[in-house]
């Protein structure tokens, strides 16, 4: 990779969009995940870093909604479509969703990577859009960056070093 | 409507004045256990986004050393205790006298990583406990968990209860130096992140809900 390209990032609760030579990043996926939703013979990608998995959750009214697994991927598709990827030539890379602490608890919240990654493959899925790879579920973060010009996933952790997916 | 967007200077002020109470206590247990001074610097209570939360340790893709734990009784949050590597590595030399630990590769050795989980599990119990005394609310401390990852994976944990309700944070830190000439410094922060509901129960404990 060129090292002059320019990074886009993602934020938590957050979704970009990037056309190649631009690469797009997050940074630090715990329990969150990093959902990539690209058109490779366009060459251009959308990212989103979810928090929690359903908008159901949230005790407020005007909500964040780039921060839940379905109303960020409703918006991520909808944001690349007017950007005019065609819909059938869109698929998904997703990454995140680790358990960061085993407590024995009953608490939900800190289970939440894993309803996080069902509720993000659910919500591919009612759009039908093809999951191509995924790297999920864990215990460790994950710092992950896409490149639209080659439709590769980079996945960082902190003691495993860097993967492609 | 989110109280965090709300609320007034004067309980800012009373919950840096816990996070004084929770971190001095701490402060003198880490003194004692490593029996010499440690430096305590103000607290500060910021309302900070998530995405800023993470730059105060250096950024998400930061690698820090964490004890975290649940505040569990009626005023439930998270708490974190962070070093950098380095200082956590000092940390376990002090203590232990084994001067080989290391967090260059995994796996780490356990008796450091015990070490650790200890320190911090008495700091975050005299933080807790302090506060408990000073508000009159009954809070427990969960089991620690241990972590060396990346902040964003990490303090991301403890806004999920918070994230429900608000896009912010409030975040009670307290930074402490270890002045001694001798050794090398060690800083680090206690990180308190109440519930959302909890500050309400904060305030009126302490007769300040309607300022």
């Amino acid at each position: 990779m060129n090292i002059t390209n320019n990074i886009v990032k993602v934020g938590i609760a957050d979704m970009k969009m990037v056309e190649a030579p631009e690469v797009i990043r997050t940074s630090g996926l715990g329990s969150c995940v990093g959902v990539v939703v690209y058109d490779l013979s366009l060459k251009i990608a959308g990212m989103a870093h979810v928090m929690l998995p359903d908008s159901n959750l949230s005790k407020r009214e005007n909500l964040n909604e780039l921060k839940y697994a379905d109303t960020a991927i409703d918006i991520l598709y909808s944001t690349i479509i007017d950007n005019g990827a065609r819909k059938f030539a869109l698929k998904a890379k997703i990454a995140g969703g680790a358990q960061m602490f085993s407590f024995n608890s009953t608490k939900d919240v800190l289970r939440v990577g894993n309803r996080n990654i069902e509720a993000v493959i659910e919500r591919l899925n009612k759009h039908r859009i093809p999951i191509i790879s995924s790297d999920t579920g864990g215990n460790s973060g994950r710092t992950i960056e896409f490149d639209p010009s080659t439709g590769v996933l980079k996945i960082k952790t902190v003691n495993t070093g860097e993967t492609e997916i | 409507m989110s109280f965090i967007e709300n609320l007034t200077s004067y309980q800012l002020d009373i919950l840096k004045e816990i996070g004084n109470i929770g971190s001095g206590n701490a402060a003198t247990s880490l003194s004692k256990l490593l029996n010499r001074p440690i430096d305590m610097e103000v607290p500060s209570v910021r309302v900070l986004s998530f995405d800023e939360t993470m730059e105060i340790v250096g950024g998400p893709d930061e690698t820090i050393v964490s004890v975290f734990l649940r505040i569990q009784g009626d005023a439930p949050g998270s708490m974190f205790f962070v070093l950098s590597p380095g200082q956590a590595e000092q940390f376990v030399h002090q203590i232990t006298g084994n001067t080989d630990f290391s967090f260059a590769s995994p796996p780490f050795e356990e008796m450091g990583l015990s070490v650790l989980h200890e320190v911090g599990n008495i700091l975050a119990g005299t933080y807790l406990s302090a506060l408990s005394d000073f508000t009159k609310i009954n809070m427990q401390p969960s089991v620690p968990a241990l972590n060396i990852d990346m902040a964003g994976a990490i303090l991301s944990q403890g806004l999920m209860e918070l994230s429900r309700e608000s896009d912010y944070a409030i975040i009670i830190d307290t930074t402490f130096n270890d002045n001694d000439k001798n050794n090398a410094q060690i800083q680090g922060h206690f990180f308190l992140l109440p519930d959302p509901e909890s500050f309400e129960k904060i305030f009126v404990s302490l007769g300040v809900q309607d300022q």
